[in-house]
Parts: structure tokens; C-alpha cells; sequence
């Protein structure tokens, strides 16, 4: 049994969802300050992803990162391959799975209620204090929202893995591209196989979420 | 003590431009809601910044906008309560307490003073709950303590009292003296309500659309509002459009009088206010004839409406209030105001 797909896809889901968590919290708070003009545009950019087909995507992903575009032949400089390696599926993961995290975490910013921050401000706290200890745990409902969908979107991610990444057993295979593969050269129990697998993980995520998004003790009024 | 503002900001239809120099020890912002108090409230700690102008607190600059002075609100040593109190509601009681205390040394000292703030502000037993889980009353003493151990020079209070019921706010104002009396710092309180401002502070500030209308003695300042905002703000029922008609002597058209002042009258006079508990059917002067036009019972007092003889039937009637106990048997058919009760108001 080969369970490369398993480990790959995994890695692939965790480590996308530790990128978009920053930089989709980092992009979240600071579009939440911008005049409203330019927050709209810079929205629709950061939310493009979401609503391009992967495929789009993917493509758009080879035409910055092709070795033979200047940008791949850059990284490639410094040995940093994006096509056809484990950790362009990261890079296409997360750019899938980006919005999902900004929409929600901007979401979960813009009810924050403003006078916590100025109350600590006013009591000498420094900013990344105020950031850490008092927004981000005033956000955490949303916050975990928003990385479980990222992570279950990088998990599920298809299209533009597939057209960046490809599809090389052992290297490059994920669970999702196994599945296709499988199907498509006519091992249905295989394809079955992994199908089950997907689900279960994903089954075992949401619950998870569930199970801490329960109101801790005591917190309604 | 000493607070000078002088600051000025524009926010498309509405222009802040505040002028104010204080060194008493509670000094009461008033006015209606969207008059700019809590905005300059704001602007003194901090957390906004006016477009011009400056702020000295005890000799300190705190915003020069041409020396290009604006210090952040952490080095401004102002403590803020907040209408809504901004508890943190995912630390507990102390931990909160803690925010304040965190700049004043180890954390055996930190924990001393929440200790000591604790106890002064008696949320013993507190410590460990959460925001969420404490009453309203409860909720302001925390976000005093947590205020208190931060040792602020000077503490703004914005509408401390609203969140709070009736019966709640009317025990806490003493209390809330007491405790700024006993902590000696100055304080800015902002209010919407004349009771809480006549109450609690000592001088009066009073702010309509953004601008000052009136600083003084709080006494003085209702005794003598001189501006038709200022004196519907202390709570003055009846207002009228007046002209002067000699040195001590005004015309009221609406009401159909000629009201006797015991000031002289200004040239720019253009309204008188008449305070509904000053009427009394045996004062001599400027006693005129009154038509009854209802009756209003209020908890511990009752409120008698009526025109003048000469007023328009269909204009707003006066009021007159009195304690139950006072209560004439039948409207008397003249009512007078003693000279020195007529409120000549400009603008």
C-alpha cells in the first residue's frame, strides 16, 4: 500500500494553511484601514482566486512561475522550483485558499469593537500586544473559520495543483490527483479507496471545529 | 492640575472647535448626543487626532500641531473609562487589571497592585470571572480599577453612568465622587445628563454642534446659561423668542409679555428663558394673568400647564412645576417670576 498521496496531501493542506494564516490575517488587518476606494480594489484582487477556475489559476500560477518565465528562471537561481515539485502544490494550495481566510479574518476584524484597542492603547499596551493578547482572541471565532475552510480548500485543492504540480506518484500525487488518476486507468477500488479516506479527514475536521466553537462556559450574558 | 485644549477638526458636515482651560478637579462636559464631547474626549488621550490645533496637560505637551507634537496614547498618562467600559473579554477580572499595571515593575509588583486595586474598588471574589459574566455595576468598577493601576495624571470619564440603569447610577455617583476625590487626580467627565453634571462637577463646559457655548462654575453656568442651547441643555422648559425693550426690560411676542430683568438686558438679546419651579402666584413682579391648559402628574411632583392671557391659544404652553405637597387647589388666575429668574439668552 502507498500512502505517499496520504502524507503528500497533508503537508500540502497544513503548510498552506500556516502561509494563508498569515498572510491572510496580515492582508485582512491592514485592508480593514484603508479608504474605502482602495480597500475595494485591492478586495477584489485578493478575492479573485476564489472565484477563478483552478484551472485559470494554475495557468496564471505558470505564467509567473514558468522556468521559462523571468520570475521561475529567478527562483530557479536560487534552486527554487515551483512546477512540478511538492512544494509548488503549497504555493498553489495556498493561493486557492487565500481568500477563504482574508474574507473571513477581514470579516471577524471589522466587528472587533475599536474601543478595546484605543482601552488598551490608552493603558500604555504596546500595539502587538494589543494585536496578539486582545484582537486576535476577540477574533477567534472567526479566525478558526477562517483556517479550517482554508485548510479543507488546500485539502480538496485540484485544479491549479494539478496544472502546476502535475501528477507523479511518489512525488508529486495527491490525494485528490490520485483519485482522478485512478479513475481515469480504471482501478475503481483504488479511486474508492482514497474517496474514503477524503472523507473521513474532512469529517474529522469539521467536527473538530465544531467541538471547539461550542461557547466556552459561562459566555453569554 | 491643568488641562488645555485648544483643538479643531473637520469631519465633513460637522466641525469640532473646542476651546477649553481647566484646572478644576472634575470638570463636566455637557451636551446632546453628536455635540463632539466624547470626540474631544478622544482627541485629549489620543486615540484621534484633531486636524489643528494644541494639548497641555500639567505643563506637558501632549499634541502641538505646529511643533508637530502628537504623542501616542501610551505616553500621554491618560486614563480613559469608556461608555461601554472596553473590558477585555477574554481575560478575567484581574488579568485585566493587569493590563493596566503591566509598565509598573516585576510581576510581584503587578500582582500587588491588582491586589490593591481589587480591594479598593471591593471586587473581591471577582478576580477570576470574565467580562461577560459580571453586572453592569461590576463592569465599571473593574474598568476603574484597571484605569487606576495604570496611574494616570488625569482620568476622562465618557458617560460613566449610561450603560447603567437608574436606580444603579443614582447610587454609584456618590460613590464614583468619592472615589475621584480620594484618588486626587483631575478629571473630565462627559455627560449628556444635567443632573449627573450639576452633581458631580465643579465646572461646567458646555458644548453644542461642536463648539463651546459656555465654561464656568457649575452653578454659575445654570444660573446663567446665556445662550438658548445652553440653557435647554440645564433644563430649562420655557423658551421664547424676546427683543430687548429697555435697559431692564424685555418684549416676549409669543407669550404676549413684558418681563421686568434684574440684569441689564443685552443688545443681542434675542430669547428669555423662564426655569418651570421659579413661578409663584404671590411673587408681585411681572405677574400676569394665566389660562390653565392641562395638568401633569410626575412621581414627586406636579407639572401645571398654562398660556398667558395674552398668548395665542394654539402656541405651546408653559410649565410650572412644583412639589405635591405645594400644589395650589385651583390654578391661580396670575402667576409671577421674580426679576433675577429671567435667563436672558443671545444666540
Amino acid at each position: 500500500m502507498d500512502w505517499f498521496p496520504l502524507y503528500n496531501s497533508l503537508r500540502i493542506a497544513v503548510l498552506s494553511s500556516v502561509v494563508v494564516f498569515f498572510t491572510g490575517i496580515g492582508a485582512a488587518y491592514y485592508a480593514a484601514r484603508l479608504p474605502r476606494l482602495v480597500k475595494g480594489v485591492l478586495d477584489a484582487v485578493l478575492t479573485l482566486p476564489m472565484v477563478l477556475p483552478p484551472t485559470v489559476v494554475g495557468y496564471l500560477l505558470l505564467l509567473v512561475f514558468g522556468n521559462r518565465r523571468p520570475v521561475g528562471q529567478w527562483l530557479a537561481g536560487l534552486d527554487i522550483h515551483f512546477v512540478m515539485t511538492w512544494y509548488g502544490g503549497v504555493l498553489a494550495a495556498a493561493v486557492v485558499a487565500f481568500p477563504l481566510m482574508y474574507r473571513t479574518a477581514r470579516g471577524a476584524f471589522e466587528s472587533f469593537d475599536p474601543t478595546l484597542a484605543q482601552a488598551g492603547q490608552t493603558l500604555g499596551l504596546s500595539g502587538s500586544f494589543i494585536f496578539w493578547r486582545i484582537r486576535m482572541p476577540a477574533c477567534r471565532q472567526g479566525i478558526l473559520a477562517g483556517v479550517v475552510l482554508a485548510f479543507a480548500r488546500a485539502l480538496g485543492e485540484y485544479g491549479a495543483t494539478s496544472m502546476l504540480i502535475g501528477y507523479t506518484p511518489g512525488r508529486t500525487a495527491t490525494i485528490s490527483t490520485t483519485v482522478y488518476q485512478l479513475w481515469r486507468t480504471g482501478d475503481d477500488a483504488g479511486a474508492l479507496f482514497w474517496v474514503g479516506v477524503n472523507l473521513i479527514i474532512s469529517a474529522a475536521v469539521l467536527l473538530t471545529v465544531n467541538l471547539l466553537e461550542r461557547p466556552a462556559k459561562g459566555g453569554a450574558r | 492640575m491643568s488641562l488645555f485644549v485648544d483643538i479643531q477638526k473637520d469631519l465633513g458636515d460637522f466641525h469640532l472647535a473646542v476651546r477649553l482651560d481647566t484646572d478644576a478637579p472634575i470638570t463636566g462636559l455637557l451636551g446632546a448626543s453628536g455635540c463632539g464631547k466624547s470626540l474631544t474626549l478622544r482627541c485629549i488621550a489620543g486615540v484621534c487626532r484633531p486636524d489643528r490645533g494644541r494639548i497641555v496637560l500639567n505643563g506637558r505637551v501632549l499634541f502641538d500641531s505646529e511643533a508637530h507634537i502628537d504623542l501616542p496614547p501610551q505616553q500621554r498618562r491618560v486614563g480613559y473609562l469608556f461608555q461601554h467600559y472596553a473590558l477585555f473579554p477574554t481575560m478575567t477580572v484581574a488579568e485585566n487589571i493587569r493590563c493596566g499595571a503591566h509598565h509598573r515593575g516585576p510581576r510581584a509588583e503587578q500582582d500587588r497592585i491588582v491586589r490593591e486595586m481589587v480591594d479598593r474598588l471591593q471586587l473581591q471574589g471577582l478576580e477570576k470571572l470574565r467580562p461577560a459574566q459580571l453586572s453592569g455595576g461590576q463592569a465599571q468598577r473593574v474598568a476603574l480599577a484597571r484605569m487606576l493601576a495604570a496611574q494616570p495624571e488625569i482620568l476622562l470619564l465618557d458617560e460613566p453612568f449610561s450603560a447603567l440603569d437608574a436606580h444603579l447610577r443614582d447610587q454609584l455617583q456618590p460613590r464614583l465622587r468619592e472615589l475621584l476625590r480620594t484618588v486626587g487626580r483631575q478629571a473630565v467627565l462627559v455627560t449628556h445628563s444635567r443632573d449627573e453634571a450639576y452633581r458631580l462637577c465643579s465646572t461646567l463646559c458646555i458644548l453644542d454642534g461642536g463648539r463651546v457655548l459656555r465654561t464656568g462654575p457649575t452653578k454659575e453656568v445654570f444660573a446663567d446659561p446665556r445662550s438658548v442651547a445652553a440653557a435647554r441643555l440645564t433644563g430649562c422648559k420655557n423658551l421664547a423668542a424676546a427683543r430687548r425693550a429697555g435697559d431692564f426690560a424685555v418684549e416676549v411676542p409669543a407669550w404676549g409679555v413684558r418681563l421686568q430683568t434684574a440684569r441689564p438686558v443685552p443688545e443681542s438679546l434675542c430669547a428669555v428663558g423662564l426655569r418651570a419651579h421659579y413661578f409663584n402666584p404671590r411673587t408681585a413682579v411681572n405677574r400676569f394673568a394665566v389660562v390653565p391648559a392641562g395638568e401633569m402628574e410626575e412621581p414627586f411632583e406636579w407639572c401645571l400647564l398654562f398660556r398667558y392671557g395674552g398668548q395665542a391659544a394654539d402656541s405651546a404652553p408653559l410649565w410650572w412645576r412644583m412639589p405635591k405637597d405645594k400644589k395650589p387647589a385651583v390654578m391661580p388666575a396670575q402667576l409671577g417670576i421674580a426679576p433675577e429668574n429671567v435667563l436672558l439668552l443671545t444666540e
